[in-house]
């Protein structure tokens, strides 16, 4: 009966995780029809069939990690005889059928035939020359040869070849004690595996290259031009300089955050890029976090507000200015998307797309930097959790999104696994009480985590 | 906020970032097209298709069958019978138009990947099998079929290749007229090897020799998972005048102008006019090995974009709309197709596992006199085992 053998599917894996069977016992399966699905340290991969026939047992369950070599699928004769039916397989592959030295080595489990080794015949002549050789390679407690058998003769081989590699050093200490005039013969190894170190060479030649070697004291270099690189603070760097203080140190920031399952929102994303009218456009979890953020506005439209220090006014802005805070070649830039509460999703994502592909091509003009009422900035993508965001000026919160990872989470009592993230808000204490941002924050994350509560709004 | 930066420079020309604008999307304007997408031929000022509709239906069956060999191999690598395989999903035009365009005494340097190229040099598949089941290190002969061995070293065949087109002309077989006779050089590679700097040094000695080479490359977007924009900073076809010879851009999924732009840039070569480079716009629609996961690193979206420009489909569909094919072709195709496949399964189970003493075969022409010193030597320890013959 011949049973699939989980293969390495990469160079060198040793085990993976059966994710998902496609088949189930008694299913007719085809030679090449995906079976099966595996994870692997480096990829999910969809396991095509190498047999046809009917599925008589799975033999791993789902959810287990099993080493290479392991078999998963066992598939009986075909219901009816087809040329590709493999019937002779167990014949024509040695490598599937497993078994003992000779047979082919690939897709095998390398731990099944790791420690296999054949007897040696009683060691004579120039094979024992050739045997010793090997073994003044090894280290004296993990022996050749096999403790059961005829021991190596201690006595010096007489052939030549064997005397000539009896001196063991590495090429750097050879090339040494040549230029120190050293027979490498006349020296005790004290090194490795018995080879002749730089240190016995060194000493033999009578400790002249010790000093040489010797770690000189090194002088502290005190010229800071030579060791240090000063650039110019111009340009982008300036202007977020500028801005960055400006914020920080007039507006007095409160930053909170919450940490979200937004598995929801991730299926979401997977499902509006099939979908036919999306498909030019890209898809990410940060459009579905700027549209919650649209519909959040309506019930605490102070979050996109300004506070007009010198006309004594807290301006509430019936349109919004969305910013997306870029990293790009030059430095920190934060375009905005001009009337984001207007749009459709559609609209929303193409805005954000030639938003972004013109920041990344270092070509944001400023006009389109200008007048924006509320930002966000994606740190998701360097792999960061969160953090406290300063408030563009001329605004009043900014909303820091971090990356969506796989975690432990509990539902319904039990731990398992979700898509979590977290949203830290900043914003500015001078008119916006922490309820009113906590509502904010509380609702954006309630529609990530539910993307249907969005109706509510 | 001051944005001159991302303008001209005065002086110095517009900002190169402006080569991957939008306006490259689909290659640019300077794309080399003679049949569309959907499958429509279209004229080219200065490229033309000079075949049949007969020399089409081989160009059909050639990648059918390309992409059967590909497919094959990766379930076969799945099947645990192979150790890796090398992708060309979505390259078959590019590779069956270079392939097609050579004549016998041409000259062919692959990288890893060439197996549409190799199908047509008659290179046995088996034997492209045994390379990746690590049953041999490349067996066939380069002489058999002009096709020189799988190369593993990024971009190194172009030095191998450069080095071979200045030979022909010290033989004498470039530009004497006689078509049976002149000779020309394909070396291929991607665009990650554009960075080498055995590419680099190949364009130097192939201009300073005009040596007969075509320089083709497959631009798939991706070296491993690194996208071409980061690779370089203006289209590749354009890096050749910098070197001192003609580029072009060609559509490589379209297997016509594929064909038809590499055959003029063989005749340049084989007329003694020097090396070409051709920069076949194309996409690796698989990953860059089994070993590779390339959702890791790029968007659906961009696949799904490039299938709708599947080199397989606009050729079905040009022989579908104008009646040169019908289905009885298109099965006969693909019953070919399945008996390949069932031949490959087969014979590559039972290719034979290599004998130890035979990996000092081809480490040199001659053995010298070390290497039969390492042999016997080798041989004598496998003799000392309990069992041995």
């Amino acid at each position: 009966m011949p049973e699939y053998k989980l293969p390495d599917v990469g160079e060198g894996l040793t085990e993976a995780e059966i994710v998902a069977w496609h088949v189930k016992v008694g299913d007719v399966v085809e030679i090449n029809q995906i079976v099966v699905e595996i994870e692997t340290a480096k990829s999910i991969v969809e396991l095509p069939s190498p047999y046809a026939g009917e599925v008589t047992a799975i033999l791993v369950e789902a959810g287990e990690m099993i080493p290479v070599g392991t078999p998963i699928i066992a598939i009986g004769e075909p219901a009816a005889a087809t040329a590709d039916a493999p019937v002779e397989i167990d014949l024509s592959n040695p490598a599937a059928s497993g078994g003992g030295e000779g047979e082919s080595l690939v897709g095998r489990n390398k731990a099944d035939r790791g420690p296999v080794r054949r007897a040696r015949k009683v060691a004579s002549g120039a094979a024992a020359a050739h045997m010793q050789a090997q073994a003044a390679f090894e280290a004296g407690e993990s022996p050749m040869v096999e403790a059961d058998e005829t021991p190596v003769p201690s006595t010096p081989a007489t052939t030549a070849p064997a005397a000539s590699v009896q001196v063991l050093a590495k090429p750097p200490v050879r090339k040494l004690a040549k230029d120190l005039g050293v027979d490498l013969r006349s020296l005790t190894p004290t090194g490795p595996n018995g080879t002749v170190s730089r240190e016995d060479v060194e000493s033999a030649a009578g400790g002249t290259s010790s000093e040489v070697a010797a770690p000189v004291a090194r002088s502290y270099d005190t010229r800071p031009g030579e060791r240090e690189t000063r650039e110019p603070i111009k340009g982008v760097r300036k202007m977020m300089g500028q801005a960055m203080v400006q914020s920080a140190f007039t507006v007095p920031h409160v930053t909170e955050w919450v940490t979200v399952d937004v598995t929801r929102t991730m299926e979401l994303v997977e499902r509006l890029r099939s979908r036919r009218e999306f498909r030019e456009v890209k898809i990410s979890p940060l459009l579905v976090l700027s549209r919650a953020v649209m519909l959040a506005m309506r019930r605490t439209p102070e979050i996109n507000s300004w506070w007009d220090e010198a006309a004594g006014e807290v301006v509430l802005k019936r349109y919004v200015n969305l910013g997306i805070a870029a990293a790009t070649p030059r430095g920190l830039v934060v375009p905005n998307v001009k009337d984001a509460e207007s749009m459709s999703l559609l609209e929303l994502a193409q805005a954000l797309n030639a938003l972004t592909a013109t920041a990344r091509e270092g070509r944001t003009q400023p006009a389109e930097m200008a007048g924006g009422t509320f930002t966000i900035t994606n740190v998701g993508p360097f792999g960061v959790d969160g953090g406290t965001p300063i408030i563009n000026p001329g605004e009043s919160a900014i909303l820091c999104f971090g990356a969506v990872k796989k975690a432990p989470w509990v539902v319904d009592d039990e731990i398992v696994v979700r898509q979590v993230c977290t949203l830290a808000l900043s914003f500015d204490h001078r008119h916006i009480d922490g309820e009113k941002g906590s509502r904010f924050l509380s609702d954006v994350a309630g529609m990530l985590e539910d993307p249907a509560t969005a109706l509510v709004f | 906020m001051s944005t001159q930066s991302s303008g001209e420079t005065p002086g110095f020309g517009p900002d190169l970032v402006e080569v991957f604008g939008p306006s490259q999307q689909d290659g640019g304007p300077e794309l080399v097209q003679l049949l569309t997408p959907e499958g429509e031929r279209v004229e080219h000022p200065d490229f033309s298709f000079d075949l049949g509709d007969d020399a089409i239906l081989g160009f059909y069956r050639d990648m059918v069958l390309t992409r059967r060999i590909d497919t094959e191999a990766t379930a076969l690598q799945r099947h645990g019978e192979l150790g890796i395989w090398a992708q060309l999903l979505g390259q078959e035009a590019a590779q069956i138009g270079a392939g097609r365009s050579l004549r016998p005494q041409d000259f062919v340097f692959p990288t890893y990947r060439e197996h549409g190229v190799a199908w047509c040099k008659g290179v046995d598949p088996l034997d492209l099998l045994g390379l990746f089941r690590g049953v041999d290190q490349g067996s066939w002969d380069p002489a058999d079929n002009n096709f020189g061995l799988y190369t593993i070293v990024i971009g190194a065949q172009t030095l191998h290749a450069t080095g071979y087109a200045m030979g022909l002309q010290r033989d004498g077989v470039v530009g004497t007229g006689d078509p049976d006779r002149d000779a020309a050089v394909i070396a291929h590679f991607g665009d990650g090897a554009s960075s080498q700097g055995d590419v680099n040094e190949s364009f130097i000695f192939a201009a300073s020799y005009n040596a007969p080479v075509v320089f083709f490359c497959q631009n798939n977007q991706w070296a491993i998972s690194e996208p071409i924009e980061r690779q370089t900073r203006i289209p590749l076809y354009q890096r050749a005048l910098g070197f001192g010879f003609p580029g072009v851009r060609v559509d490589g999924n379209d297997v016509l102008a594929t064909y038809a732009v590499t055959q003029a840039a063989l005749q340049r070569a084989r007329d003694g006019q020097g090396p070409t480079l051709v920069e076949a716009y194309t996409y690796r629609m698989g990953a860059h090995t089994t070993t590779d996961d390339p959702t890791r690193y790029r968007l659906s979206d961009d696949l799904e974009r490039w299938k709708l420009k599947d080199p397989i489909a606009r050729v079905k569909a040009y022989l579908r709309r104008n009646g040169v094919a019908d289905d009885s072709f298109f099965a006969d195709v693909q019953q070919e197709a399945d008996d390949l496949g069932h031949r490959l399964r087969e014979g590559c189970k039972a290719l034979p596992d290599p004998q130890p003493l035979s990996m000092f075969d081809h480490v040199y022409s001659e053995m010298t006199e070390e290497l039969v010193a390492q042999r016997d030597g080798f041989a004598a320890y496998l003799e000392s085992f309990e069992g041995a013959h």
